[in-house]
């Protein structure tokens, strides 16, 4: 189980997080969506410390951490049983697909190195890219470098899979085969929080949809209930926007 | 002349010597020096800050002088120091001031969005500096560093002042005796010139081997 409670972030003297309360349940996929600006990239960068929040506790399965007060270890806590799907892919451009799939497991799981290679081996097959498995990210599409992207996550069996607008920096025809992929780990019932703006990819595979506004959770549900009978005007008026 | 290049390159092992020993230990405090500024250590930064400063900004023939024949005047176990051990010493820290600062910049270049993937995959920071980010930065840096290496194998002539027979006291000491000034030394800067020749040729294989994951 993932639990947030009262999580702050400012950057500067500016409040991005404005104490926010969120518990996901094991196998839950939850679809975080709201007007850019609004804190929900951040709201993802904190629970793996990528950005350090200010004050809050966050539960990640067996551990919790005070952010205010966070030790080095539980940092590295955290990220290890959290996985990140960057928008712009952040692939290591020095290791080939495989590579950036089997290095994590090998020098942060500590795994052998051929068990790694047979994970990689069959992650790869499923994401499509057998045929890429040597190839490094310069010589890959945006839509393949992404897939190599959540397949990395894949491999870390993450309590928590965390996906930053990961179709947002993708040309249109590469947005349907990341979908996809993303439909294939929900269906696995693997815990995810997800910030898209694909509506109607969020309609399909969320469990509860939030939609956040000023840096605070506005508004919750089940998707039928966010996008078919808002109750804020706030989400109201972003979904008119946004579904034209 | 020409007898004198089978006796020049006598003393080409030396020079070597000293040049690569000398270039291994800098590349080695260089990246450390790097690694600093980048993160910043309190106090330690303002020390490496100081380094860096003094050794780029002083000759490096004061340099040599300062170690071989200042400095065991106050430290006197450096007394039994030898002329090759003092210039490797002060060809390390010299270049490794200048290394210390295209190191740096090469890890700043390193795509920002690769050291937080690193991160979130639960690398520490040693994992992160060894495994993606001194990779890239070392392509980057390359063909800097084996600018300096070039500079390094000609700086070793230096240490010919400290009382060293390396190839350049070699010529001297042939150029003396024979009084045949002008063909000594234009027989060593040959030597030295196809020397600095073939490893720009080997930079040229280098470089395209450290491109190989760039290139589409």
């Amino acid at each position: 189980m993932i639990r947030l409670t009262g999580l702050t972030k400012r950057f500067g003297a500016t409040p991005v997080l404005n104490g926010i309360d969120l518990t996901i349940e094991q196998g839950e996929r939850v679809v975080v969506i709201g007007p850019s600006g609004t804190g929900k990239s951040t709201l993802l960068r904190c629970i793996n410390f990528l950005d350090r929040p200010e004050a809050g506790t966050i539960q990640v399965g067996d551990l919790t951490v005070d952010a205010a007060h966070a030790s080095r270890a539980q940092i590295l806590g955290l990220r290890r049983r959290t996985a990140f799907v960057f928008q712009n892919y952040a692939l290591f451009a020095n290791k080939t697909a495989r590579q950036n799939i089997t290095e994590a497991l090998v020098t942060v799981q500590r795994r052998p190195r051929a068990e790694a290679e047979a994970r990689a081996d069959a992650i790869l097959a499923e994401t499509g890219l057998t045929e890429k498995a040597d190839s490094f990210p310069a010589a890959l599409s945006g839509g393949q470098q992404q897939r190599v992207g959540i397949g990395r996550a894949m491999a870390l069996d993450a309590d928590l899979m965390l996906f930053d607008e990961p179709t947002s920096a993708l040309d249109p025809e590469w947005v349907g085969e990341v979908l996809d992929l993303m439909r294939r780990v929900a269906e696995r019932r693997q815990t995810m929080l997800i910030v898209t703006h694909e509506m109607q990819f969020a309609r399909e595979i969320a469990d509860r949809v939030i939609f956040m506004d000023g840096g605070r959770i506005v508004e919750q549900g089940p998707p039928a209930q966010i996008f078919e009978a808002p109750q804020d005007e706030r989400t109201r008026s972003f979904l008119r926007r946004v579904t034209r | 002349m020409l007898g004198l290049v089978p006796i020049l390159l006598g003393y080409l092992p030396l020079t070597l010597f000293m040049a690569v020993l000398s270039m291994a230990c800098a590349l080695v405090l260089a990246s450390l020096l790097a690694m600093e500024r980048v993160a910043r250590i309190p106090v330690l930064d303002g020390i490496v800050v100081l380094f860096i400063s003094f050794f780029r900004g002083t000759p490096l023939l004061v340099q040599l002088f300062l170690f071989y024949y200042g400095l065991p005047q106050v430290m006197p176990f450096l007394t039994n120091m030898t002329g090759v051990q003092a210039a490797i010493i002060g060809l390390t820290l010299h270049f490794s001031a200048y290394m210390a600062e295209s190191i740096r910049a090469a890890i700043i270049g390193v795509d920002r969005s690769q050291w937080e993937a690193a991160e979130a995959v639960g690398m520490t920071r040693t994992q992160m500096m060894g495994r993606i980010v001194l990779p890239q930065a070392a392509r980057v840096a390359a063909p800097t560093l084996v600018n300096y290496f070039i500079d390094m194998i000609k700086s070793t002539s230096l240490a010919f002042t400290l009382g060293v027979t390396e190839m350049m006291g070699a010529t001297q000491k042939e150029a003396a005796g024979s009084f045949l000034y002008f063909e000594a030394f234009i027989v060593v800067a040959l030597i030295y010139w196809a020397i600095v020749e073939a490893l720009s040729f080997a930079q040229k294989r280098l470089e395209f081997s450290l491109n190989r994951a760039f290139t589409r």
